[in-house]
């Protein structure tokens, strides 16, 4: 019995090792000041020094590639949640077949491969004459972001009384005031969830970005790691950059498991 | 009654969905003050009447008049009536006094009006100390009062009520049918009720709209429907009858279960078929024999809580059953009366099967998008004729092989010594079947006509 038990953690901590050793590799070496990975040279902060006062090679690269990342982040998940939310009660109040085949059709681009998605925006902008540029990566993101906002409302909608939006109608509510004062806050929550998610797909979107980006040189922090990668080893302060950056995505993480696991317990 | 005591007014409103028609033509009108309840089975049409009363829905056809002025075209927002949903439907991320607020709220009443008049409805309602709580943490009967005060607080001309108390466990639905009443009767607004709970609109309306198929049945008073029902759907679906064929044989005198008794209806005509309705609480035993006008044997008593329900077998071969205080043992011969108040005579709606039919050719007809074979002698092909088949003659098969056409029975009356049942064909026709077969309501079945018991007759003008 006890023997088994050993056997049993062991090789759950094989296993958290297994997954976390990349990462951790990354966030030890990042408290080092060795150009090249994997030579540790004693402790030291210079890489996160550097990494803030900017006093590394192509600084301003980085930074606007930060700054980019974050914006169209911000903007395709802001579009996505709203359009979203607007698919998800469109599908919602179809019947039968129609409804079927449209969660089907939602559920598509979620399992179809980032490269395919990346090519067939990419062909379908060249078709369309649009010049690739910023525009052209928002709309892609805003692309592969709505799904997930659909798939994320459609089961508030579902335990929602459907009778509430016409109760507000009842007691007076134009058709836009029942829908800001009564069916969003209902929804808040998947609208929330959705939004969160959009967001890390979009920052963390290489594939679609590299194909959509155009030529005016438009970089985001994963196009910009992987020029940067390729043009002669690794700037050193990525490795802080990307230890800040899984921290910060760790207490994301946290802060939604505790709002599930509080909603749950309301309930 | 005076135009002014009409507060809503209903005519020729129909109103169809997918090409069924749900609401066939309805004129009614409603009293300022009155607690109208519309009584129908599931699909009769009731909750639609009331969605377009609130403004959910828009009619097809025809006009609502509320204090005489058409509000068909009026949307929701602005009517001056409020609805109290069956599932609350109250706001899950507002508290209860945010709740009944809302609507005044949007109206911009001032806040300290708005606090007098929540905290006066939600005493009418009982539920003073919840101002603060979260609807969801409230029980069934609790989010009830809510709606209800959320609705009363706007004072509305009208309340819709739908099916309000269809969720709740019986005991608290007794509880709150008081209540309704005593609120009904505090407030003096109209009260308009949907339901298919018989008991419950017995209870609670001064006036009872009975609906059926898309169709108003029968207008009436509580008493006038439980006693003078109209027509046998009316009888069978508000409470307990016996249910039987008869015949006028003249004024104040009808014969059923093959003997003859007195009754108090007039101009019927003479030897005329009827349906005719005893309430089991309404026939009587005795054991003077001057008293007694049939014999018959008990072959069931149950117990019942307040009565004794017995099924009894006549001397002519009919069942009936029977309510009374005093059980009588099974296998006992009794003597029994009833009261010539008691019989309840109603015209038959239809004594056969009648449908509009085209000669198609020797011997063969077409009706019910069906063809059939039968005699055309006397007629040619192309002739536009009825076809008449009677109750009886229509055979039900519990499979589709043979069959003419196939349904769905969906009404089932025991008539005493038989079952009559209507059966809905694909197309939505009524084909009407007498049978002493047991079938269940929703059974799926074969319908079949024999070429003999098809008999056509040249149409007359207007008639189907």
């Amino acid at each position: 019995m006890k023997g088994k038990k050993i056997i049993a953690n062991a090789y759950i901590w094989l296993l958290l090792i297994v997954l976390y050793a990349p990462i951790l590799f990354i966030v030890v070496f990042s408290f080092t000041e060795a150009k090249s990975l994997g030579n540790w040279t004693g402790f030291s902060l210079d890489l996160y020094k550097n990494l803030f006062t900017g006093s590394m090679q192509n600084s301003s690269g980085l930074i606007s590639a930060v700054k980019n990342t974050l914006l169209i982040a911000l903007v395709a998940s802001a579009v996505a949640t709203l359009l979203g939310t607007i698919a998800a009660i469109g599908i919602y109040n179809l019947k039968g077949r129609k409804k079927q085949t449209m969660t089907f059709l939602n559920n598509i681009p979620i399992i179809n491969p980032d490269i395919i998605t990346g090519v067939s925006l990419f062909l379908l902008f060249v078709f369309l004459g649009i010049s690739q540029g910023y525009l052209t990566v928002v709309l892609a993101h805003i692309t592969f972001c709505t799904p997930y906002v659909v798939l994320n409302v459609m089961p508030k909608l579902q335990q929602m009384n459907p009778n509430i939006y016409e109760a507000a109608l009842d007691l007076g509510a134009t058709p836009s005031q029942a829908l800001r004062k009564v069916l969003v806050p209902a929804l808040r929550p998947g609208m929330i969830s959705g939004f969160i998610m959009s967001f890390t797909m979009s920052l963390d979107d290489f594939a679609v970005t590299f194909f959509t980006r155009g030529t005016i040189g438009l970089d985001t922090l994963s196009t910009y790691i992987y020029t940067d990668a390729r043009k002669g080893g690794l700037t050193p302060e990525l490795k802080p950059l990307m230890s800040i950056i899984f921290l910060i995505i760790l207490v994301v993480l946290l802060v939604i498991n505790i709002r599930q696991s509080k909603n749950t317990a309301k309930q | 009654m005076t135009k002014k005591d009409v507060i809503i007014d209903i005519r020729h409103l129909s109103k169809s969905f997918d090409g069924v028609k749900v609401l066939n033509d309805i004129n009614l009108y409603v009293r300022k003050g009155e607690f109208v309840t519309f009584l129908g089975p599931s699909g009769c049409g009731k909750t639609t009447m009331l969605r377009l009363i609130a403004g959910f829905l828009a009619p097809d056809e025809g006009t609502i008049e509320l204090e005489g002025k058409d509000i068909s075209g009026i949307p929701p927002y602005k009517r001056p009536l409020n609805t109290v949903f069956q599932r609350y439907a109250l706001f899950p991320h507002l508290d209860v006094y945010d709740n009944i607020a809302f609507g005044l709220n949007l109206q911009k009443v001032p806040q300290d009006e708005i606090e007098k008049r929540v905290k006066k409805v939600l005493k009418l309602v009982s539920m003073s100390d919840y101002e603060d709580r979260d609807v969801e943490s409230l029980s069934g009967g609790q989010q009830q009062r809510v709606a209800i005060a959320r609705a009363l607080v706007n004072q509305p001309r009208v309340l819709l009520l739908d099916e309000p108390l269809a969720a709740l466990d019986l005991k608290m639905r007794k509880d709150m049918q008081i209540e309704l009443k005593e609120m009904h009767r505090k407030l003096g607004i109209t009260f308009i009720y949907v339901t298919h709970d018989q008991e419950e609109a017995l209870t609670l309306s001064d006036t009872i709209v009975v609906m059926n198929e898309g169709k108003i049945q029968q207008i009436g008073t509580p008493i006038d429907i439980y006693n003078e029902p109209v027509n046998a759907f009316v009888a069978d679906f508000i409470g307990e009858s016996n249910i039987l064929k008869g015949r006028m044989m003249r004024d104040r005198r009808v014969a059923f279960i093959k003997h003859e008794f007195d009754c108090v209806d007039e101009g019927f005509g003479e030897d005329v078929p009827v349906d005719v309705v005893v309430r089991p609480e309404d026939i009587y035993f005795t054991t003077d024999p001057a008293k007694c006008q049939f014999k018959a044997t008990v072959n069931s008593c149950t117990f019942k809580g307040v009565h004794y329900e017995m099924w009894v077998d006549t001397d002519t071969g009919y069942e009936l059953m029977i309510q009374d205080y005093d059980p009588y043992p099974v296998g006992s011969e009794v003597m029994l009366y009833i009261d010539p108040d008691d019989i309840q005579v109603m015209k038959k709606e239809r004594t056969a099967n009648n449908y509009a039919a085209k000669v198609t050719g020797e011997g063969k007809v077409e009706f019910l998008d069906t063809e059939f074979a039968c005699d055309t002698t006397g007629f040619e092909t192309g002739d536009e004729v009825t076809a008449t088949i009677r109750f009886e003659k229509v055979d039900l098969l519990d499979h589709e092989e043979d069959a003419d056409l196939t349904g769905n029975v969906v009404v089932i009356l025991y008539m005493g010594d038989h079952y009559h049942l209507t059966v809905k064909t694909e197309a939505g026709e009524n084909i009407w079947v007498d049978t002493n077969d047991i079938w269940d309501k929703g059974d799926f079945v074969g319908i079949k006509i024999l070429p003999e018991d098809i008999k056509l007759s040249k149409r007359a003008a207007g008639n189907e």
